[in-house]
């Protein structure tokens, strides 16, 4: 306002210290409650873009285990990813507890990744950890890579038949998403 | 030149209307369904607040589960609501258990897995109400061609929505009046925009049970069901008023701030 | 600039000094809308309605631009992506209510400054050409407003889109080919509503470009005021900011406010009810309106009911809709008479209020069936229409003895202030020579 001085009438210019407080506080809420009310306005324009009411909806989903023989792999979809459902053999079980924890790059056992009473049934995300890729392995005839587990394709990284890296780019093991049993042949992910 | 110009084009314009303003009309053919068609009954509802303003009023969640329940024990045979999601019917007050339960009792339509044939399946809570009809031909040709229009916005969707839909529910059994002709398969409705609708009278005294006791009346049927479908038309409606009032009070003393700045600014400053 | 006495942009601190000799901007906001612009200090609050649009077309293009995230732009899915909206997206419903709200309440205003802008003559010279691109401005407007209403297809977009591009196939001999050329079909379609909806996303930001033209063509003159006497001196003048900004800033709350209260709790009160059935192009609805702001044209289209001069009715109708907003740019050169402001006109002044009266009735008479009286009523009204720019106007300043003008902005601002001084807020009036030489 120091350029505008000269054009103001004199009584405006400096006002006694009184004056210049009041009309300070006016300044001051005005600008203030402005500030507030743009913020509030900004909360919907950015909230909009967070997942809607029927994304949320499909936040969860429930998978049939009974169709799924020892040996076989299901691909289903949940929160838009694809999910490995996968029915170890005894054998695939065996050979991923002889690997040795200090072989694996991120270990973790077949129990860890299991749930208890159930370590037959494998279920991981199907995104390759190292860029999201789909992996290989789950449909019959795949190549399920030099660990009898999956192969991702799109830069080679190996996971055995606990869904673990053991070769290849990726840093860590498939994702386990939460999921529970609600009878021995439902479970519900998410 | 640009006067001259717009002078002549105004004088043609003005001459062209007046010639047609001027012109004899012929009379009018009096139509008859005027003389016979009512406008809908107000009715007043605890959402629409006191005075009927529509400001703080919100849903009495009964009334809601109530109308849903004339929805789905009456309506829902011909009548579809394609924009509820079982899902939704949380917010009537329904628990999650209760919603997966509503909607595991209506089939919706699916693919077999295992032979890839068109075929049903249990709804799921995000699954929507399923229509009555497959599409719009199959309902013309099971409703004496008439289309049953799907409920969701059916308030939104026609003027003084709540108000018509109630006087059209207890608007059934008036005596036709004399000379009118209700054609076979029609039902006389003097709120019906024709005044003879295909719908047969679909509500009558105690046709549901409340599981609330409440007595099911037309009367009262008809109003638990206009507030069921005032939801459905608006479910964001309790939310925006709330909103609403929170932001006038803020913008009102936004306002009064702005004012004494205002006038701070221009103290001493004639203008 | 035009104002020599003007404040000057002058940076204090060396990184605004930095800016300043690489990228004047903060120079030119200080010019434009700062301290560095001197208004005529007696303007009134109807000058506030300039800016008011300025709000109004930024709410619609920050809405329309989150409400395109969610919309999907086909036939079979437009519909069902507003209700998607309306239910399932966060504070979906409020951002199409402000969207949808928003139309009419920029319509509302530029209306207000419209009326404005005749009543204080800001169409004369030397403000032609800001006048004429705030017509252009309008024109936009009314084009973006449709093509938005068709986008949720439903009955009254899909008639609507029916009805307005059937008036094309009026013209003579081609008016068929562009019709057909216009919807990319033989009715409205999915190629409609994708154009449409591509349009409208781009109009409103021609729509911006055209906003800062206008406001640069504004800051050769400057604004008129209601004595319609020109600037002489800075004892006339008041920079921008504060005391615009100040007085603006009063404008654009109240503007909020009553936009909340439609926005909140009668959303649909400026809406038809028939747009949320979905759209069939097997039947028409009863009746078939326009949005309200269209009325006054749709109410001029529809009073051409016969055939004069070897044109068909339709014809007329179409050209006079067109005709009556475009001779708005032929405005500045209709009105003969060199007074600006209508306070000191006091034949015109009845002319100017029965012009209010007389839109106000065509937009009344737009919304109701045509049928008697309302189409004898339209003619009437629209005759008076056309009357009022073509032959009244022109012609009024021969017969009109004009009200002596004060000598200048602040003799003008003074008397007033001498006649208030006993009012309690009003200054003492020693304190009337306000503004130093």
């Amino acid at each position: 306002m120091g350029t505008t001085a000269e054009a103001l009438p004199p009584e405006r210019a400096p006002e006694g210290e009184d004056g210049v407080r009041r009309r300070d506080f006016i300044y001051v809420a005005t600008v203030a409650f402005a500030g507030v009310g743009a913020a509030a306005v900004a909360v919907p324009l950015i909230n909009q873009m967070n997942p809607s009411a029927d994304v949320l909806a499909m936040a969860s989903v429930e998978v049939d285990l009974a169709p799924i023989q020892p040996g076989m792999a299901i691909k289903t979809v949940w929160q838009s990813k694809p999910v490995f459902v996968r029915n170890l053999t005894p054998a695939e079980q065996a050979e991923a507890n002889k690997v040795p924890l200090s072989e694996l790059r991120d270990p973790q056992t077949l129990a860890e990744r299991t749930k208890e009473g159930h370590t037959n049934w494998l279920i991981t995300l199907g995104v390759c950890t190292h860029l999201g890729c789909i992996p290989l392995g789950a449909a019959e005839g795949e190549n399920r890579g030099d660990y009898g587990g999956y192969f991702c394709p799109c830069h080679g990284s190996h996971y055995d038949t606990a869904a673990r890296i053991r070769r290849g780019p990726a840093p860590t093991n498939l994702v386990v998403p939460n999921y529970a049993f609600k009878t021995p042949t439902l479970v519900e992910i998410g | 030149m640009v006067r001259f110009f717009g002078f002549a084009a105004g004088l043609v314009f003005v001459i062209a209307l007046l010639v047609g303003a001027l012109m004899p009309r012929e009379a009018a053919v009096p139509d008859p369904i005027k003389a016979i068609h009512l406008p809908p009954r107000h009715v007043k509802l605890q959402h629409d607040g006191p005075l009927g303003m529509g400001v703080f009023g919100t849903f009495d969640r009964a009334q809601l589960q109530r109308g849903f329940q004339v929805y789905k024990e009456v309506c829902s045979a011909c009548h579809g609501l394609e924009r509820i999601a079982f899902r939704n019917l949380s917010a009537l007050g329904f628990s999650e258990a209760e919603v997966k339960a509503l909607a595991k009792a209506r089939e919706v339509p699916s693919i077999d897995p295992a032979t890839g044939e068109p075929s049903t399946r249990p709804a799921l809570p995000s699954d929507h109400f399923p229509s009555p009809f497959p599409n719009e031909v199959a309902a013309r040709a099971a409703n004496n061609n008439a289309l049953p229009p799907d409920l969701s916005l059916i308030i939104k969707a026609r003027p003084k929505g709540q108000d018509y839909v109630y006087s059209l529910l207890t608007g059934y059994g008036k005596p036709v009046p004399k000379g009118l002709e209700v054609p076979e398969g029609l039902h006389f409705n003097p709120y019906f925009h024709s005044v003879n609708i295909a719908m047969a009278q679909p509500l009558n005294d105690g046709q549901v049970e409340y599981a609330d006791g409440t007595p099911a009346t037309v009367d009262q049927m008809a109003k638990d069901v206009v507030t069921f479908l005032r939801w459905t038309s608006e479910p964001e409606l309790e939310k925006r008023r709330q909103m609403g009032v929170a932001t006038v009070i803020f913008l009102s003393i936004l306002t009064l701030l702005a004012f004494l700045t205002y006038r701070k600014v221009w103290a001493g400053i004639e203008h | 600039m035009s104002f020599p006495w003007a404040n000057q942009y002058n940076p204090q601190h060396p990184v605004m000094q930095w800016v300043d000799s690489r990228l004047p901007l903060p120079r030119l906001i200080y010019n434009a809308v700062g301290a560095g612009y001197p208004v005529p200090r007696n303007i009134n609050y109807w000058y506030n309605f300039g800016v008011l649009a300025g709000v109004a077309l930024m709410v619609q293009i920050i809405t329309g631009v989150v409400l395109a995230m969610h919309f999907s732009a086909h036939t079979s899915t437009a519909f069902n992506s507003v209700e998607h909206i309306m239910r399932n997206v966060n504070s979906g419903w409020l951002l199409r209510y402000a969207h949808a709200n928003g139309a009419s309440f920029f319509f509302i205003v530029v209306y207000f400054h419209i009326f404005r802008g005749l009543y204080y003559g800001s169409y004369k010279s030397p403000r032609e050409v800001v006048w004429m691109l705030g017509v252009v401005i309008f024109l936009l407007m009314m084009a973006t407003g449709f093509m938005g209403y068709v986008l949720p297809w439903g009955q009254m977009s899909f008639w609507g889109a029916q009805v307005i591009t059937s008036l094309f196939s009026a013209i003579p001999l081609v008016g068929e080919a562009i019709r057909t050329w216009l919807v990319g079909g033989f009715a409205p379609d999915n190629a409609t509503l994708t154009r449409f909806f591509s349009l409208h996303y781009l109009l409103p930001f021609v729509i911006l470009g055209v906003v800062i033209l206008k406001i640069w063509a504004l800051h050769i003159p400057g604004s008129t005021n209601p004595t319609g006497v020109d600037v002489q001196g800075p004892q006339d003048t008041l920079p921008f900011h504060p005391y615009f900004t100040a007085k603006d800033f009063v404008g654009i709350c109240v503007y909020l406010l009553i936009f909340s209260v439609f926005i909140f709790f009668m959303p649909n009160a400026l809406g038809h009810p028939d747009n949320y059935i979905p759209a069939n192009p097997l039947s028409t609805p009863a009746h078939i309106v326009p949005e309200w702001y269209y009325w006054p044209f749709y109410a001029i289209l529809r009073a051409f009911t016969v055939n004069f001069l070897w044109i068909p009715a339709k014809l007329w109708g179409v050209i006079a809709m067109f005709a009556s907003i475009l001779l708005l740019f032929f405005l500045p050169w209709l009105d003969s008479s060199r007074v600006k402001s209508t306070s000191y006109r006091p034949l015109y002044r009845w002319f100017f209020w029965l012009l209010v009266l007389d839109v106000l009735v065509l937009g009344y008479l737009g919304g109701a069936p045509a049928e008697e009286p309302y189409v004898r009523f339209s003619q009437f009204a629209s005759a008076y229409y056309f009357a009022h720019f073509l032959i009244i106007l022109p012609l009024l300043s021969f017969f009109e003895k004009p009200l002596p003008l004060p000598n200048s902005i602040a003799e003008s601002v003074l008397a007033k202030a001498g006649k208030k001084a006993h009012t309690p807020d009003a200054a003492p009036a020693g304190a009337a020579p306000t503004v130093a030489e």
